[in-house]
């Protein structure tokens, strides 16, 4: 680090564009959403001004005052003053404020101001400012809070212009530091209104758009239909847009399997690369498109400001079930993977209502059970039309998600009936503005899921699916065996091993052994299917649900599925888990409850199913 | 317009934090929403914001009718 090097750190109010800023400035690109509370963590990035001089960008969780009482607003406290373990206080602060919501930011401003460091006030959203006529006098502004004032548009190309150059110029002056206590608190307020009443005029102090759009988003009945209806359509759209994609993916890397193997000589290394490779991994990546559905809506869902609106809907029935209605966000992200779902509880204040939502969040249908789900609904459930406008398959799967949720709130319920404490816990949560989700965003959302499922594919999966190939294949058998060859390899032992525990529910040993490396990622246990039959000389030409029909049940299919809709799963949860809570306790608890709720669901399943087959 | 934040217990953290967040003598709110199930919570707005509160919390802040 040179020495001329200027740490710089991003503070505000939540949701008001830190972090849209930060990727202007440093070209990163942090996920931003349109919900207070996105960013957890504090975030460097690094970029060279045009003086020459390297500017170190930090980061911070959003808060709306010093008087912090989240784990995320406490970092940002900290940074701040300097009492973050391994870092110095920032040279300059950036502190940035909704110009479309003054009266709120200016406070946290002021106090920031209080701190006696150099501060400068970036004015974010003027676009949106702009358009509701919204007129801001930026030099009175500037004389009012003794600090410069720039404004910004976070979320276009160059909006952090005039902030870069503000930044890189001369150093501003810092004010005097005041002793921070309730009593010095209460006249911030009354100075935001003094300055706001010299600077500011509004035509209207909300958005007509808004206005108009929550009148039938929050309407108590219309609220609740437009909700279950969104929902629904993003897992209707997941099968019926995903799934052509996904066959056809499929059917190509089949072809290709066949045309590769043709070129090889017989052997162990051609049963690798064929079984192996283009039977275990081709078919998991067929799933790609159906994940990247799923995650276009959430992204979508999440930059339109329509889920904090879905959280205040749900808040009642979710206390009632142990939750808060700030849990919907981190288990809405927990669809797509319970991992930043878990994370993102951080934004969760109450240390009960947050511990609860890291145990429910693994219920939640996350991306990886997609491509188990996806294959055996596939398989086993016709493609019938029901009233003529839904899609069976579309309805079972909408039903594996259900169960998640279902499941959630009951789990949520006895922990609520366990720790019986009645002491309050509050929601205080605020409701942002309703934007056009920006394309560009989207897209690099997107771009970075498909990477990192692409990543695991070709790390933890292609190891996981090797190990697969080779138990399946060695030790070979004995000469003068009567049986197929895998039936004497390692994975026949130690599938018909567990076996004995996964009978009951109708698992046969091939899937009894797929669940070990469903453990280290669940999408596995598709890939470690598809090389256990092809090894086995079942696959033929109908691919795997063709073997999966013609070696299973119905109701071992269901039963299946529903054990992955409970099965504690995924070592990283677990890990992420262990490390959110600082606690093995809760990671034994969540494995151990999750483990009983999914054998015992399976169980129910598979023998009613066999009783009405 | 709100009178005041009273603190339910000594030392309430949600009374402050709604201090802070401008639920201060003199500053007009307005109901905006009420939730679906058992009316509860309501969104209220205050100056350009709207915060979703619980009746619980909404309880610690009093109002008094605007002069006219």
């Amino acid at each position: 680090m040179s020495a001329s090097t200027l740490r710089i750190a991003l503070v505000g109010n939540p949701n008001c564009g830190k972090t849209a800023l930060f990727n202007q400035l440093t070209g990163g690109r942090q996920k931003v959403a349109n919900y207070a509370g996105v960013t957890i963590e504090r975030k460097e990035g690094r970029f060279v001004a045009p003086s020459g001089r390297t500017l170190q960008i930090l980061d911070l969780p959003g808060t709306y005052s010093f008087d912090a009482n989240s784990p995320d607003e406490q970092i940002t406290r900290d940074v701040l003053e300097g009492n973050y373990p391994g870092e110095a206080a920032p040279d300059l602060i950036i502190c940035v404020a909704d110009a479309t919501n003054l009266r709120l930011h200016l406070r946290f401003v002021l106090e920031v101001k209080r701190l006696g460091r150099p501060v400068v006030l970036a004015l974010n959203m003027m676009d949106a400012a702009r358009r509701r006529n919204i007129e801001i006098d930026v030099p009175e502004l500037q004389r009012l809070l003794g600090m410069p004032v720039v404004e910004t548009v976070a979320v276009k190309r160059g909006g952090a212009l005039a902030l870069i150059q503000r930044v890189d110029g001369e150093m501003p002056v810092a004010s005097a530091a005041v002793v921070d206590n309730p009593a010095s608190r209460a006249d911030l307020h009354a100075q935001v209104r003094d300055i706001l009443a010299a600077t500011v005029t509004m035509p209207r102090q909300t958005a007509a758009l808004d206005d108009a759009l929550d009148r039938w988003a929050l309407h108590p009945v219309f609220g609740l239909a437009i909700l279950a209806v969104v929902m629904f359509l993003v897992f209707q759209a997941v099968y019926s847009i995903g799934k052509p994609l996904t066959d056809a993916i499929g059917d190509g890397f089949g072809w290709m399997g066949e045309h590769v193997s043709a070129w090889l000589p017989a052997g162990p290394l051609q049963s690798l690369i064929n079984d192996g490779l283009f039977g275990g991994l081709g078919t998991v990546i067929g799933f790609l498109p159906e994940i990247l559905v799923l995650f276009f809506f959430i992204l979508a869902l999440e930059e339109s400001g329509y889920l904090p609106r879905a959280a205040f809907l749900l808040d009642r029935l979710m206390m009632s079930v142990g939750l808060t209605g700030r849990s919907f966000i981190p288990l809405l992200s927990s669809f797509a993977c319970a991992i930043p779902g878990i994370m993102g509880t951080r934004s969760i204040q109450d240390p009960r209502d947050r511990l609860a939502t890291i145990l429910v969040a693994p219920l939640m249908t996350c991306s990886a059970r997609l491509p188990v789900y996806a294959l055996l609904i596939g398989a086993f459930i016709p493609m019938h039309h029901v009233l003529g406008i839904f899609n069976l398959q579309g309805l079972v799967l909408f039903a594996l998600y259900a169960a998640g949720i279902l499941g959630a709130m009951a789990v949520g319920w006895v922990i609520k009936r366990i720790h019986r404490d009645k002491s309050e816990h509050a929601l205080l949560m605020e409701l942002p503005s309703y934007r056009m989700p920006k394309v560009r965003d989207i897209a690099i959302g997107l771009w970075e899921r498909g990477a990192i499922f692409l990543k695991r594919l070709t790390g933890v999966i292609l190891a996981l699916t090797v190990i697969m190939w080779a138990i399946s294949t060695f030790p070979s058998p004995p000469a003068g065996a009567t049986g197929p060859a895998i039936d004497y390899s390692l994975a026949g032992y130690m599938g018909r091993g567990l076996q004995y525990i996964f009978a009951p529910l109708g698992f046969n040993w091939q899937i009894s052994l797929s669940l070990i490396p469903a453990f280290a990622a669940r999408e596995t246990a598709v890939a470690a299917l598809a090389t256990v039959y092809a090894v086995g000389g079942d696959a033929g030409t109908g691919g795997l649900a063709h073997a999966l029909t013609a070696n299973f049940s119905l109701a071992s299919a269901l039963s299946l599925l529903v054990w992955f809709a409970f099965a504690p799963q995924c070592m990283s949860t677990l890990a992420v888990i262990r490390r959110e809570t600082n606690s093995w306790r809760n990671v034994a608890i969540s494995f151990s409850y999750m483990f009983a709720v999914a054998y015992a669901a399976s169980l129910l399943t598979y023998q009613i199913a066999r009783l009405l087959a | 317009m709100v009178d005041r934040v009273h603190d339910a217990h000594a030392a309430d953290p949600i009374a402050q934090r709604l201090r802070d967040l401008g639920f201060v003598d003199g500053e007009p709110v307005r109901v905006v929403a009420i939730g679906p199930l058992g009316a509860d919570p309501l969104l209220i707005q205050i100056g350009s914001t709207r915060f979703a509160l619980r009746r619980s919390e909404a309880a610690r802040v009093t109002v008094r009718q605007e002069a006219a």
